[in-house]
């Protein structure tokens, strides 16, 4: 067994600078990295490009780090929940690329399986196609999109064990096990941190080889951001 | 009378068939879930992430790790299955999904649609829309005829930027049930007591007008 915990989120962010290129998972606020965020925004990193389905909400997940303009790139599917950012995209300040979101997913999934490229339908005959390569298969047209480079890569799983394997829970999973191993070095913390053997195999999502740090994480707050609730 | 949204939901449901794998857009779309026809049975997939989603949770009973592609919490039913977004998107390219429910800005008589982006307006972002409209077979549109200002959304060419081309097969407005042919607009139905006239006051790409055109039932 290679054990690859380490024993704080700063020792986890380590190596983490100004400019670097980060994967995020989550979806809206589910699944987010929060410490990992948490950490970026204490060490104060600037001129990042971030990868991340949604750029979180003004006053949690991504929005800490565009409050502290931290961000020069945001690369997102859709970016409607936040005033900040929205604030920073007209101003000219953040460069947003908007991607869509099964093409944001297959990015991510071909850098983790070292597939450099791959051709999409999705975008073909729009804007997002502009100065891509297209190409007919079967009489079908599609987009040639290339897989992501990324320095780090932050998931959060519901568990872990020290050997980096991963299971998550409901909606939360998401883009999380498609960004391990996306990039050079992949980070993940969980909210329960168990000895090797406990999980069972059988139930793994995410093999520990795709992870490289794994911590236990902290007073996760798992924020709602729409709850909607059925009438009784 | 023109529909309201609920109604276009209750119109749109009656093309559920029993075994259905389902993607409900944000809007008008999400309402179908509540008008299912008894007897049968569908699945609504949530591109996020989940097939056999169920209805909103009761109060005390929400999940922050489960929650829909509109970001509102939801249930599971019993069969229910998560996965990731490449899953997702893959069941959605690879035509696994049976019908695709969505909303529009503008549609052309072409299939062609726009629902993503209004050029100098805040630009949002097209989510998973984009993939959806690309892959699926079966393509219903949810939308009202005209905009607030009372023009046609329904044209012989979109204005806005593109999410999709040639993609549409059906759409129901508040004044009709139309399919996208050869011909352009194929008036299948109109909405009770809403004429003939007022359906091609409000469409301006090619419509074609059968002899007869039904009211539609629910």
């Amino acid at each position: 067994m290679i054990n690859k915990t380490v024993h704080s989120v700063k020792e986890a962010l380590e190596g983490v600078s100004s400019g670097m290129t980060l994967m995020l998972g989550g979806f809206g606020l589910c699944g987010i990295p929060e410490n990992a965020i948490s950490e970026l925004v204490r060490l104060g990193s600037s001129d990042l490009t971030c990868i991340s389905n949604n750029a979180g909400v003004d006053d949690f997940g991504l929005g800490l780090l565009l409050q502290q303009k931290q961000i020069k790139t945001m690369i997102a599917s859709y970016v409607g929940e936040n005033a900040e950012f929205e604030q920073q995209m007209l101003s000219g300040e953040l460069e947003v690329i908007l991607t869509p979101q099964g093409t944001l997913a297959e990015k991510c999934r071909a850098a983790q399986a070292g597939i450099p490229a791959f051709f999409t339908p999705a975008g073909f005959g729009t804007e997002v196609a502009i100065g891509k390569e297209n190409r007919s298969f079967h009489g079908k047209n599609y987009v040639m999109e290339e897989a992501y480079q990324a320095d780090f890569a932050f998931v959060k799983a519901w568990k872990g064990d020290v050997a980096g394997n991963l299971i998550f829970k409901g909606t939360a999973r998401n883009f999380n096990p498609l960004m391990c191993g996306a990039a050079k070095v992949t980070v993940a913390e969980v909210e329960e941190l168990v000895p090797a053997g406990e999980l069972d195999p059988n139930q793994i999502h995410v093999p520990g080889i795709l992870v490289n740090r794994i911590f236990q994480g902290q007073d996760y707050e798992k924020r709602i951001e729409q709850r909607t609730l059925r009438n009784i | 009378m023109a529909l309201d949204k609920k109604d276009i939901a209750k119109r749109i449901a009656k093309e559920l068939k029993d075994g259905f794998y389902v993607n409900l857009g944000i809007g008008i779309p999400t309402l179908v879930a509540n008008y299912v026809p008894k007897g049968i049975q569908v699945e609504f997939q949530s591109e996020n992430g989940i097939l056999g989603m169920g209805p909103f949770p009761y109060e005390g009973e929400e999940d922050a790790d489960l929650i829909n592609a509109g970001k509102q919490t939801i249930t599971s039913l019993p069969g229910a299955s998560f996965f990731d977004s490449a899953m997702s998107f893959g069941m959605i390219r690879g035509k696994h999904v049976d019908l695709t429910i969505l909303g529009a800005m503008e549609v052309s008589d072409k299939g062609d649609i726009a629902n993503w982006k209004i050029p100098g307006k805040l630009v949002k972002g097209m989510g998973g829309a984009m993939d959806l409209v690309a892959s699926a077979d079966n393509i219903i549109v949810a939308m009202m005829h005209v905009n607030r200002k009372g023009n046609s959304k329904l044209l012989s060419k979109c204005t806005l930027p593109l999410t999709g081309l040639r993609c549409v097969k059906r759409i129901v407005t508040e004044l009709a049930v139309l399919d996208i042919t050869s011909q352009g607009f194929l008036l299948v139905e109109r909405a009770p007591g809403v004429s003939i006239q007022e359906i091609k006051e409000a469409t301006a790409g090619k419509l074609e007008i059968p002899a007869v055109v039904p009211e539609m039932q629910f």
